[in-house]
């Protein structure tokens, strides 16, 4: 009788395969990366690898000692007094509070401080209360504390903000205004993003991580660059870690350049290559889920990427490994054997330095 | 919650319970690959890198440098008072310890 293993599906829900079921998603998954990213498959023993991680029985699997890799987070301490819309649970606990029990109560390797919006733009009204929070927070931690927030260029398109929806213009066919629009918005990104950073480096702040870069597409992407060689240029010294959106740069724009290159329909292993020049010190590749796939064929094509952004990138990678992405399940509280064998699979097959 | 800490217990160093702190600042301010700032980290600490992640090498150590330890020790270094030992340990400068140091009159 062949063995069956249990495993999930992209949406969390618990499916059942057989070894050769499972290699063979694994097989798919793999080479679906490889033809969209014009980059290696993985190896039949890395392939075999991670078919060990998927069925190995315990309920939670570890990395083999000494293969430990330090931890960065997203949302950081929100996820502990935010609503469902940060996937908090809710216990009204001070950001202080929070970054302590991170530290010292789950043994986080860094944190970091955000606003509840955790977006820039609404950081700049109460800039002051921000700076002071990471003062009196930077005052008790040990660990590396960033201020953690997203560029969401979102919000600068009207109704929201000062430049008209590029959406609402190419839906009548102002291409050429669309764009303008778009640049427009990255300028005030850029300045924003830029003038709110100063002023927690002048509070003690270690860095900045910009999460979810290029949500709003190329010129989301373009801001924050922009932003990271000022910033740079300004605290050679700063911390900057850049985790992105998604595992594609999407074309809102289409002719956005950084540096000479096209950033429209950039993969991982290449927007790596743009964030690096722009003076990063770590970058964050996503991978999204499949909700509708296998996990062994979401893993092994999250890896493959993954994998390829590791061997291209001249900084440390830390994989952005939260719900729907980096293999794990697309869902609000993803299992905990789904989350430790993805988190083991980007360690001992992609290489990654971090999460 | 869950999510976080899958990660910090699966492949995580544990922060300030062993040298995932060390190592994450090693990363950041030195661009150093994984392994480079487990390297880096453990010459610095005379451990080997498999002892980075040893909360049992770490614990005494930690208190002993005043790298700050997990649990609460009275008299111990914290905040920025450890900070400045990590400091000296690494070779870096800590953003908010330079600030501190420039509104000492």
């Amino acid at each position: 009788m062949t063995t069956e293993y249990k495993l999930r599906r992209g949406d969390g829900k618990r499916i059942v395969m057989t070894r050769a079921q499972i290699m063979e998603d694994l097989r798919a998954g793999t080479a679906d990366a490889a033809e969209l990213g014009s980059i290696p498959q993985l190896t039949e023993d890395e392939l075999d690898k991670l078919a060990d991680i998927l069925t190995a029985p315990g309920r939670m699997v570890g990395v083999e000692e000494g293969m430990e890799v330090p931890v960065t987070h997203d949302i950081g301490t929100i996820r502990l007094d935010g609503d469902q819309g940060n996937s908090g649970v809710g216990i009204p606990a001070s950001r202080l509070v929070g970054m302590m029990f991170h530290e010292r109560a789950l043994g986080a390797d860094t944190m970091e401080l955000g606003h509840i919006d955790y977006s820039f733009k609404p950081v700049k009204p109460i800039i002051a209360q921000e700076m002071q929070a990471m003062e009196v927070c930077q005052q008790n931690m040990i660990v590396p504390l960033l201020y953690g927030a997203m560029p969401n260029m979102g919000l600068y398109y009207t109704p929201d903000g000062p430049c008209e929806n590029p959406g609402d213009l190419m839906k009548a066919f102002k291409i050429k205004e669309a764009q303008d629009s778009t640049m427009k918005a990255a300028e005030h990104l850029t300045r924003d993003m830029v003038w709110i950073m100063q002023r927690m480096m002048r509070s003690g702040a270690d860095g900045v991580n910009f999460d979810t870069t290029a949500a709003a597409g190329d010129g989301d992407f373009y801001a924050t660059l922009k932003a990271v060689k000022t910033l740079r240029q300004e605290f050679p010294e700063m911390f900057i870690e850049v985790g992105m959106a998604g595992e594609l740069v999407l074309g809102m724009h289409g002719e956005v350049e950084y540096d000479g290159k096209l950033l429209a329909g950039l993969w991982p292993h290449e927007q790596v290559e743009m964030v690096a020049k722009a003076g990063a010190s770590i970058f964050g590749p996503v991978v999204n889920t499949s909700t509708s796939r296998s996990s062994p064929w979401n893993l092994a094509r999250a890896v493959t990427f993954v994998k390829a952004a590791v061997k291209a990138s001249p900084i440390p990678c830390h994989v952005n490994m939260g719900m729907g992405v980096g293999g794990i399940p697309m869902f609000e509280t993803p299992t905990i054997d789904a989350v430790s064998r993805a988190s083991k699979a980007m360690v001992e097959v992609a290489g990654v330095d971090g999460i | 919650m869950g999510m976080p800490t899958t990660h910090i217990l699966t492949s995580g160093m544990s922060g300030i319970r062993a040298a995932g702190d060390l190592v994450a600042r090693m990363e950041f301010a030195r661009g150093m690959r994984i392994k480079e700032a487990k390297e880096c980290v453990a010459k610095k600490l005379g451990v080997g890198t498999a002892d980075l992640s040893d909360e049992y090498v770490m614990r005494d150590l930690r208190e002993e440098l005043g790298l700050g330890v997990i649990t609460s020790v009275a008299g111990a270094p914290k905040g920025f008072a450890a900070k400045m030992n990590i400091e000296k340990l690494l070779g870096t400068k800590i953003n908010c310890c330079e600030k501190f140091r420039q509104q000492l009159r």
